[in-house]
């Protein structure tokens, strides 16, 4: 979507600062919040894209004014509701007030470390080839779906070279929506910054995406 | 994106409220089986304790140490970085990018907060928030300059957006005086933000 | 807000730089002299006048001025003729940009971010919101006023009112008509 989340290349947030000696959490709640994230994946049944999207799925207002997981945490809210996991009466209450719908899966404290360590790898096996090659032109197509995308908006339209070819992985905008996993061959585009920020942009300056095939176009 | 200034600005209330419906479903995900506490907890000390970018530094000070070990990073990251033990979640296919003194590398996830975890651990609030994200690809140099970092003007940067499962890990340039050093000590020399490209890694002086 | 804005009321009025009298006269015509009525009064005699017609598409800031409205957001005035093959839809994407001149100030919905981000992108889905169905077929052209132009929409004039005088016309002509998110009123809904 061409929603808040697409940040790059937007004016007026002011400059980056860092907080000194930052932790890793603020807050006790934040702790939880990722914690439950995190934990609630595999009985949850959705998979990181769907998670994704329902983060960047608000008004601009809210997601720029919420705090990283307070974004975090609302997502997590809205994926239990639709999934019929939770009950708005539930969240009110502090309690679970109806009979628990099976899960596949709890991830119990001995797997923890396991399954952190398995991680989701998202490349799958092909046989097929990829079109583009390391050198080729290639122009970012103008795609605006509604739905989950990862393809900026600040380089659509854009002409880049491809610099590697990177595997054949999952596609995020078909996952998102529960369409499947659709993997396409990934590459990474390099853009230089003049052709994306015009003529007084900072000639020094190149920036890549990783981009799905069928993100691209050839552009010889 | 409220960055930690708006953070503690925000009314009290408001921020006890968020805490109070995190509780709230912690209990109700608790009572109905879907989670359990000690997983939770075991989850929170991984990621606040265990992981963290000493990893990373550990990673680079091996390949400024060992060049075949530099070698095996920068064709094939992954499997290099697995040799330390380091591996998994949202570090599933790690590409290493090297500084040069002709070219510097600067990692951001525009789109949301794509991070290499297992090296680095969680991504500072900086990081994720709507400054850093909307400006590293418009304006790096800008962005160096507000973490006290000024290039040369001929040195070519070039910017990562981490927009698929790929992470990337700079390897900054190794400092001079640091010949015979142990892997332990140069890994001292590796911050975090040399790391993402934010920052250069410190001098020997800077240790002393 | 209401305490800040009073404070530097004083704060320029006791400076000198600016006059109360002048500051309420301004709030005076925005408010209750120089409203839609103008713009309705311009369609209604295009829709009566075959010159006016003409000359209002092709030049309409004389067209208009000639009927004594123009001015501020109002020196370059482009009328847009709707046909049953072309509707027009009016929006400033970039702020606010609206003709006061002919129908005074713009409405909040107009000036907010649903339809400023959605006209150009959806004007048939913004048109739903307004209770507007067109034909599959007709054209929808958005125009959006990033330059000093200000653009008003001419709706069809509706059937039935034949031999009506202007003044009764300029009862059927609606604000959202001259902006293109709704249509003239037909005779049926007056009474």
């Amino acid at each position: 979507m061409n929603g808040p989340q697409d940040l790059g290349g937007m004016d007026g947030f002011g400059p980056v600062e860092p907080e000194p000696n930052e932790p890793v959490f603020h807050d006790d709640w934040e702790k939880r919040a990722f914690a439950l994230t995190l934990a609630m994946g595999m009985p949850g049944g959705w998979n990181i894209d769907q998670s994704r999207f329902a983060r960047e799925n608000r008004s601009p207002a809210e997601y720029w004014s919420m705090s990283y997981y307070q974004i975090w945490f609302a997502a997590l809210e809205r994926m239990l509701k639709e999934r019929a996991l939770v009950t708005d009466d539930e969240v009110v209450a502090g309690h679970s007030l109806h009979k628990p719908k099976p899960v596949p899966r709890v991830l119990s404290p001995g797997d923890v470390l396991k399954v952190l360590h398995r991680g989701g790898p998202t490349e799958r096996p092909t046989n097929t080839k990829p079109a583009f090659k390391p050198g080729n032109a290639v122009r970012a197509k103008n795609i605006n779906p509604p739905t989950h995308t990862r393809l900026p908006r600040y380089v659509r339209g854009h002409v880049g070279t491809v610099d590697r070819v990177i595997g054949f992985h999952v596609f995020p905008d078909s996952n998102a929506t529960g369409a499947g996993e659709n993997p396409q061959w990934l590459y990474t585009v390099r853009f230089e910054g003049r052709e994306l920020w015009g003529p007084d942009g900072d000639p020094t300056s190149q920036v890549s995406v990783d981009a799905w095939e069928s993100y691209l176009t050839p552009a010889d | 994106m409220a960055n930690d200034h708006h953070h503690h600005d925000h009314d009290h209330s408001e921020l006890s409220d968020t805490q109070l419906r995190v509780r709230a479903l912690e209990t109700v995900l608790t009572e109905k089986g879907y989670v359990d506490p000690a997983a939770l907890d075991l989850l929170i000390e991984t990621y606040e304790k265990k992981v963290g970018p000493r990893n990373g530094a550990r990673v680079v000070a091996r390949a400024w140490a060992n060049p075949a070990y530099r070698a095996r990073l920068l064709k094939d990251a992954t499997p290099a970085i697995g040799e330390l033990g380091y591996a998994g979640r949202q570090g599933e296919h790690i590409v290493a990018v090297e500084n040069t003194p002709t070219l510097h590398n600067m990692v951001v996830c525009t789109l949301c907060s794509c991070y290499p975890w297992p090296v680095l651990g969680l991504p500072p609030v900086w990081y994720k928030s709507a400054p850093y994200r909307s400006r590293a690809v418009a304006d790096p140099r800008g962005v160096l300059k507000d973490f006290g970092v000024t290039l040369p003007a001929s040195t070519k940067i070039r910017v990562w957006d981490s927009t698929s499962e790929i992470r990337y890990l700079v390897v900054p340039m190794r400092p001079a005086g640091t010949d015979g050093w142990t892997e332990e000590r140069l890994a001292d020399l590796v911050t975090r933000d040399s790391m993402i490209g934010t920052g250069l890694p410190k001098s020997p002086k800077d240790l002393a | 807000m209401q305490l800040r804005t009073r404070a530097l009321q004083t704060i320029l009025t006791e400076k000198g730089y600016i006059e109360q009298a002048a500051i309420d006269e301004l709030i005076e015509t925005y408010e209750k002299k120089i409203g839609p009525r103008n713009g309705a009064q311009v369609v209604a005699k295009a829709w009566t006048d075959p010159k006016f017609r003409k000359w209002l598409f092709e030049d309409g800031t004389a067209a208009i001025g000639s009927l004594g409205f123009g001015g501020r957001s109002g020196n370059h005035l482009v009328a847009l003729e709707n046909t049953p093959h072309v509707h027009n839809m009016v929006v400033c994407t970039l702020c606010s940009c609206y003709p006061w001149a002919v129908l005074g100030l713009p409405p909040l919905w107009y000036k907010s971010a649903p339809y400023r981000s959605r006209t150009v992108a959806d004007p048939r889905g913004v048109l739903r919101d307004f209770g507007v169905a067109l034909p599959k077929d007709t054209e929808i052209r958005v125009w959006d006023s990033t330059a000093e132009l200000r653009y008003m929409v001419v709706p069809m004039r509706p059937a039935g009112t034949d031999g009506w005088t202007e003044d009764k016309l300029v009862e059927l002509v609606t604000r959202d008509s001259m902006i293109g998110t709704g249509f003239a009123k037909s005779p049926k809904d007056l009474r």
